[in-house]
């Protein structure tokens, strides 16, 4: 018969043995947050088709039209907003959507229990779904301008693995925070803001090769490598993108989610206090 | 075997009483504090820490097939020993050793999302319970047959009445089947019908070996469905046993109103110059173990009162009213020609007459069984508990009066005879 210890500060020696156990929950959460997502629409499922391509027609026309921004090394500006943008789509909604996953369950942590981490993990359904959707839009767009992907496509579950790593370790530390302080459900969308601009999401690295401190942006910013990263994946011999410029994100991420890992651990038994 | 096990457990909670203008409640507030703190030594910015135990050094054992019930009055720290066993806070000190699947209703239709149907939140909240998809299926007829929501399966939840929406919650966790079940207050919802069904669920859970915790006001309800009782009080365990003993020992604490009203000092004393209240005594003749009045117990009221006229013709009235002021009898003594000084009349109320609930006594003197001298109103407030044996039936048993007549039945011709 299973025996469980209840005690202050106890770290919970079954804790990711209950992970497994509570898989189906975590899948039911995951399927309640697609199922609603478009409850009582016309046009259902259809949203995550029309939303992506609406946004890459308009920033094509607000980069390339109107503030002229061309890239250097040929490839055609719409796949470098598409690609650019379904990745940063997934980055950003995920991020959004695991910072408010405690906060958005609260009757549930108030009532019942089950591993706190569950809420975040499942979370990331939605962005995910999308994010396959918008990879299937990408095809004819693709096809269009005349891009023949190589094997490098192969990498894409690579680059998606870290994106995935980095909205749910920051994500993570910003939904234990939120319990607590809610002024961070006002600097998450910020954040997301401000992230679209300075990553290179409407833009390729082409743009600011000529700036002096160009050799350290991949550490400044470690999420315009996973981006950059996804455009090589797709487009033949991108040339944004080195293994070596990669080194920082993955060290970032590895950061984050140890971080993010002991913060949660640490604060989750008291979520209950605070919510 | 033991399958609950507290040693010492205490949760404390800290309230912050803040002075002056040092609120900490939003980030920026405890930075700018925490700055402000840094150069003005705090002078004006005190938070006081005051710690609030709401659990203090609990410890018990229960055992495999209990059925205890935890009472206490509100603030006694139930829920948050409830809380602590369902692992949903962490005790501040203590341990505990939990054996078994734990599963916790602490409210019915937990996690219920308004905009899914009926049937997708069967299995989001059977999930949410700890259930398996397989015993979801496997007891989803039975489910949507308990709450009685065949027609409405496939309506979002928000369109439910409100009823409805509570039975779907109860219905599904009154089959969920884990070896420990944490239930609180889920009797204070639903229709008298619906209730006499979660209690005879939860009694067929019981007789199968499963153990129960359960909290509630329906002291009835603990009494018919629980072997054994906890009597908590400001956070501590007063008393553990078994189930009558512990009741009759809280209800007794809890009938705080005095049995008895008595007057030494006659300017004190309600009345006018011709009568004053000396005392209104209500004596019970408690059954063997009794000491509390319920509705087995008889009990003798008795009324003396300072008679300052001479040669005067008097008799009581006495009313027993209920707390909404209507008055369920109104007794008299005969009348007699009395003199000056103390003056006392007794009578005594049977057994199994008086329904449970709180009761008032008023009552006039009367001069030549016509004239009113005083009129005591609500001279005594006084409450009598309920008692049953031999029913599942848990709610409030209606009526004021609740006589024990005899009212047999039988069969009077078989079918096959005729």
């Amino acid at each position: 018969m299973q025996e469980t210890v209840i005690e202050a500060g106890r770290s919970e020696k079954h804790y990711w043995a209950d992970i497994i156990r509570f898989r189906e929950l975590l899948w039911i959460l995951a399927v309640r947050d697609i199922t609603v997502r478009y409850k009582q629409t016309m046009i259902g499922v259809a949203w995550a088709v029309v939303r992506p391509i609406m946004t890459v027609l308009v920033f094509v026309f607000a980069f390339h039209k109107v503030a002229k921004i061309e890239d250097t090394s040929g490839v055609d500006f719409k796949i470098i907003v598409f690609t650019g943008v379904i990745f940063w789509n997934f980055f950003a909604t995920a991020f959004q959507q695991v910072s408010n996953s405690i906060t958005g369950n609260a009757n549930l942590v108030s009532k019942v229990y089950f591993p706190r981490l569950l809420m975040p993990l499942s979370s990331v359904a939605v962005p995910l779904l999308d994010f396959f959707v918008g990879f299937i839009v990408l095809v004819p767009f693709l096809i269009y301008s005349g891009i023949s992907v190589d094997y490098h496509l192969f990498f894409v579950p690579v680059f998606l693995f870290f994106a995935f790593m980095a909205a749910l370790s920051l994500g993570i530390i910003f939904a234990s925070l939120n319990v607590q302080y809610r002024d961070f459900q006002q600097i998450v969308p910020l954040i997301v803001q401000y992230g679209f601009f300075i990553c290179p999401v409407a833009y390729s690295t082409s743009s600011i090769k000529e700036l002096s401190w160009y050799p350290f942006y991949t550490w400044l910013n470690p999420l315009a490598g996973i981006i950059e990263g996804f455009r090589w994946c797709l487009i033949p011999n991108y040339p944004y993108f080195t293994w070596d410029s990669f080194l920082p994100t993955i060290i970032f991420v590895c950061l984050t989610t140890i971080i993010a890992i002991i913060f949660f651990r640490k604060r989750e038994n008291s979520f209950v206090d605070y919510i | 075997m033991t399958v609950i096990e507290a040693q010492n457990v205490s949760k404390r909670y800290i309230i912050d009483h803040k002075k002056g203008n040092a609120k900490s409640d939003t980030f920026r507030e405890v930075i700018t504090n925490t700055f402000r703190n840094m150069f003005t030594k705090g002078e004006e910015d005190e938070v006081e820490h005051e710690d609030f135990w709401a659990l203090k050094d609990v410890s018990f054992k229960i055992e495999q097939g209990d059925r205890v019930g935890v009472v206490g009055s509100n603030g006694a720290g139930k829920s948050t020993l409830l809380k602590v066993l369902s692992r949903i806070t962490e005790p501040t000190q203590g341990k505990i050793t939990i054996k078994g699947r734990v599963a916790s209703l602490l409210e019915v239709g937990t996690g219920f999302h308004p905009e899914l149907s009926g049937r997708e939140n069967i299995f989001l909240n059977g999930a949410i319970l700890g259930m398996k998809r397989d015993e979801i299926k496997k007891h989803f007829d039975a489910i949507v047959d308990f709450a009685g929501v065949e027609k409405f399966l496939d309506t979002p939840v928000k369109r439910y009445s409100s009823g409805m929406y509570v039975r779907l919650g109860f219905a599904i966790s009154a089959h969920l089947e884990p070896e420990i079940m944490i239930v609180d207050e889920v009797l204070a919802v639903g229709d008298a019908d619906f209730q006499r069904k979660c209690l005879g669920k939860m009694k067929d859970a019981s007789t199968s070996g499963r153990t129960i915790l359960f909290v509630s006001h329906n002291l009835t309800a603990v009494q018919g469905l629980c072997n054994k009782a906890m009597y908590m009080q400001k956070g501590q365990l007063i008393q553990m046993g078994e189930t009558n003993l512990i009741m009759s020992n809280y209800l007794s604490q809890i009938q705080k109103t005095d049995l008895q009203v008595t007057y030494s000092n006659q300017n004190e004393a309600p009345g006018n110059d011709r009568v004053r209240l000396k005392s209104v005594k209500l004596v019970p003749n408690y059954l063997d173990n009794q000491n509390h009045l319920d509705v087995r117990t008889s009990f003798k009221i008795q009324i003396e009162f300072w008679n300052f006229m001479d040669q005067a013709n008097l008799n009581i009235s006495l009313h027993v009213n209920s707390l909404t002021g209507e008055c369920i009898f109104n007794i008299g003594t005969p009348s007699i020609k009395f003199e000056k000084g103390i003056i006392s009349a007794e009578c005594e109320i049977p057994s199994d007459f008086l329904n449970d609930g709180s009761y008032s006594l008023s009552f006039m003197i009367v001069k030549d069984t016509a004239s009113v001298i005083y009129n005591f109103e609500e001279a005594l407030i006084f409450e009598i508990e309920d008692y049953r044996e031999g029913t599942v039936w848990y709610g409030k048993w209606p009526g004021y009066v609740r006589p024990k007549i005899e009212f047999p039945i039988m069969q009077l011709e078989y079918e096959n005879a005729i």
